[in-house]
């Protein structure tokens, strides 16, 4: 059940993105980068597969865990990925309000100077 | 021992990066240090390729844990040459930038951010887990996107939005297809996944994660239609920026397509293989016209990056040994050439004050050498005979009509016309005709080149040329590489060893 809404979630968190993407202010362009990392992070999570108060913990005197039990795996990845992303995410924030600054305008539109 | 070799092409730039930034008051020692560690790093890589040639693939487990569980690292012959290649690159870069990187540059810390860049991109080479790809793929950009934007200036600034926006998305899909695949198969490390993929029964999903992967790897290496980013911001930072830019980030895309194509996705390449072949030959086509389409050197040069991925992925897409060895080739070729171009066209830069061809001129009279160092790298790009790009198109149109793919070989053929089109284009306004009256505000300048701005240029034009008269032995080397990743059991076994004969191809 729980999948099923968490899917749902990243189809929104994805379409949502999408959408700030494809519109011509430069901080929705910041917000929908935020918001599809933040649902390939989601997916990550989901696809790796959810199972609740099933810790991957061994018990004494057994060399692995009594199946089924949640794979943390996932949740790591998620982590190196949150991080990554909020570094990256920081940096672009600083350098769209740098480039703001140098075209003085917040329309992709003026950001044509450079294109081919 | 088997260890250190391996992981040796990872420590010194990171150390190097740590220690230039430790001493970041001085710019002597930055400078000065940056090519110390550079050639160090050219040492370390050229051991790895004669270990790698010698004794077979190298697998360490960093941390002890056995795959496919643990963090392991991979160096196969193409590994191999990719990290020698780079460390050739850095070397040269390294060199030119001591000139062409101003004090200002330098103390915001541009030769740390460098070997950061290096660090990223050798990772990418040696990695042995798609979960690691992708870090060191973050590595890297982060590195690059610094890179980008250093400057400050407003076409530096808009250039880099352009970039970080659409490689942070591929980025993204990049996540995505590996927490799908994550999810079907439970694996991520690359020679796991090739072994439990030989048979999986559920095709459609994996071809579909593999499309996934395959447009994020395509944005990476600037393959049409998703190549709009690298010729709108290649042009905007300093030349040496840009020649290490051009020389390696859109190869290791074209590296992630190889290493994906021919190990993890193998099964299923029956099905992508059309889809491949016609995205390089529009890719090719569409570089090379939009080359013909500009007047201004780096951006001539940004478009042939494109057009000349084109090149490699339709290598990649016959998939046959020949093909695979033609790719490896043409990727060394192609790294060693663009970066020495785009090097010559920060030496025009630096001594008119323009690359636009409409207002320079008279170079072949002020600057002959300048014109020599031109011709080498460009006609062998446009695959002039006996230069290295002569044999490269060579090899690829020769497996090309081995597997009877006669479209893509008459527009490879037809591609490389164009390219020398625009090549003659450069060389008869840079070189030839007389230098216009100043037009506007623009004063045509013969400002002197400082020498560690020419000698990298000699040293790769050199390599070109070495490359075109003794081709043999690096060709060679490519076949042996590519046999390696067209017979992939000793890249599995090596890396997990339980595996051992069991898989039969």
């Amino acid at each position: 059940m729980i999948e099923i809404i968490l899917a749902l979630f990243i189809g929104l968190l994805f379409a949502a993105g999408l959408y700030c993407l494809l519109r011509r202010s430069l901080v929705k362009l910041v917000f929908g980068l935020i918001l599809l990392s933040q649902g390939a992070n989601l997916l990550v999570f989901t696809a790796g597969g959810l199972l609740a108060g099933r810790p991957p913990l061994i018990a004494k005197g057994s060399i692995i865990p009594d199946a089924p039990v949640a794979d943390p795996l996932p949740q790591a990845m998620v982590l190196t990925a949150i991080v990554i992303g909020f570094g990256l995410v920081a940096f672009f924030v600083a350098l769209v309000h740098r480039a703001h600054e140098a075209v003085g305008d917040d329309d992709i539109n003026s950001f044509d100077q450079t294109d081919t | 021992m088997n260890g250190l070799v391996i992981v040796l092409p990872l420590l010194i730039p990171l150390f190097g990066a740590v220690l230039l930034l430790g001493g970041a008051r001085s710019i002597r020692f930055q400078r000065v240090g940056a090519i110390a560690i550079a050639a160090l790093l050219m040492a370390a890589a050229a051991w790895l390729v004669l270990e790698v040639d010698l004794h077979g693939v190298i697998a360490v487990q960093i941390g002890d844990w056995a795959a496919p569980f643990g963090i392991t690292l991979v160096a196969d012959r193409l590994g191999a040459i990719m990290v020698a290649v780079s460390a050739f690159m850095g070397l040269a870069v390294g060199i030119f930038a001591v000139s062409d990187i101003d004090d200002e540059r330098v103390k915001k810390k541009f030769f740390p951010v460098f070997f950061v860049l290096l660090f990223g991109v050798n990772g990418a080479f040696l990695t042995g887990d798609l979960f690691n790809l992708y870090v060191w793929f973050e590595v890297m950009l982060i590195a690059s996107f610094v890179l980008i934007g250093l400057g400050g200036l407003k076409d530096e600034l808009e250039g880099a939005i352009k970039y970080v926006s659409l490689n942070l998305f591929s980025s993204v899909l990049f996540l995505a297809a590996v927490g799908i695949l994550y999810g079907e198969v439970g694996t991520l490390n690359m020679a796991d996944l090739a072994v439990k993929l030989e048979n999986y029964p559920e095709v459609e999903l994996i071809v579909s994660t593999s499309m996934l992967l395959l447009v994020a790897f395509c944005i990476k290496a600037a393959v049409f239609p998703f190549f709009f980013w690298l010729p709108a911001s290649y042009h905007t930072p300093p030349a040496a920026v840009s020649a290490i830019f051009a020389g390696l980030l859109t190869k290791v895309g074209v590296y992630a397509l190889i290493r994906s194509q021919t190990l993890i996705f193998r099964p299923i390449f029956d099905e992508v293989q059309v889809l491949l072949i016609w995205l390089a030959v529009l890719t090719m086509i569409v570089g090379v016209l939009g080359a013909a389409r500009h007047f201004e050197m780096r951006r001539i040069l940004s478009f042939h990056i494109v057009s000349q991925i084109g090149y490699m992925v339709l290598a990649l897409a016959f998939m046959t040994p020949l093909a695979l060895a033609a790719a490896i080739f043409y990727v060394v070729h192609h790294i060693i050439v663009k970066t020495n171009l785009f090097l010559v066209s920060g030496i025009v830069l630096r001594k008119k004050g323009s690359a636009d061809l409409a207002k320079i001129g008279g170079l072949y009279k002020s600057a002959p050498w300048l014109a020599v160092l031109f011709f080498i790298p460009a006609f062998s790009l446009g695959g002039i005979p006996p230069l290295s790009g002569f044999w490269a198109k060579f090899a690829v149109v020769q497996s090309g009509l081995e597997v009877g793919q006669w479209v893509a070989v008459g527009a490879a053929l037809f591609v490389g016309i164009l390219t020398l089109f625009s090549m003659t284009k450069i060389w008869g306004e840079a070189f030839w005709k007389k230098q216009p009256e100043s037009t506007g505000d623009f004063v045509p300048e013969d400002r002197p080149v400082p020498v560690f701005m020419v000698a990298p240029v000699v040293l790769l034009a050199a390599a070109t040329l070495f490359i075109g008269l003794y081709g043999n032995g690096l060709f060679a080397f490519s076949e042996r590489a590519a046999e390696q990743l067209f017979d992939n059991r000793e890249y599995i076994s090596t890396v997990l060893p339980q595996e051992g004969e069991g898989i039969a191809r």
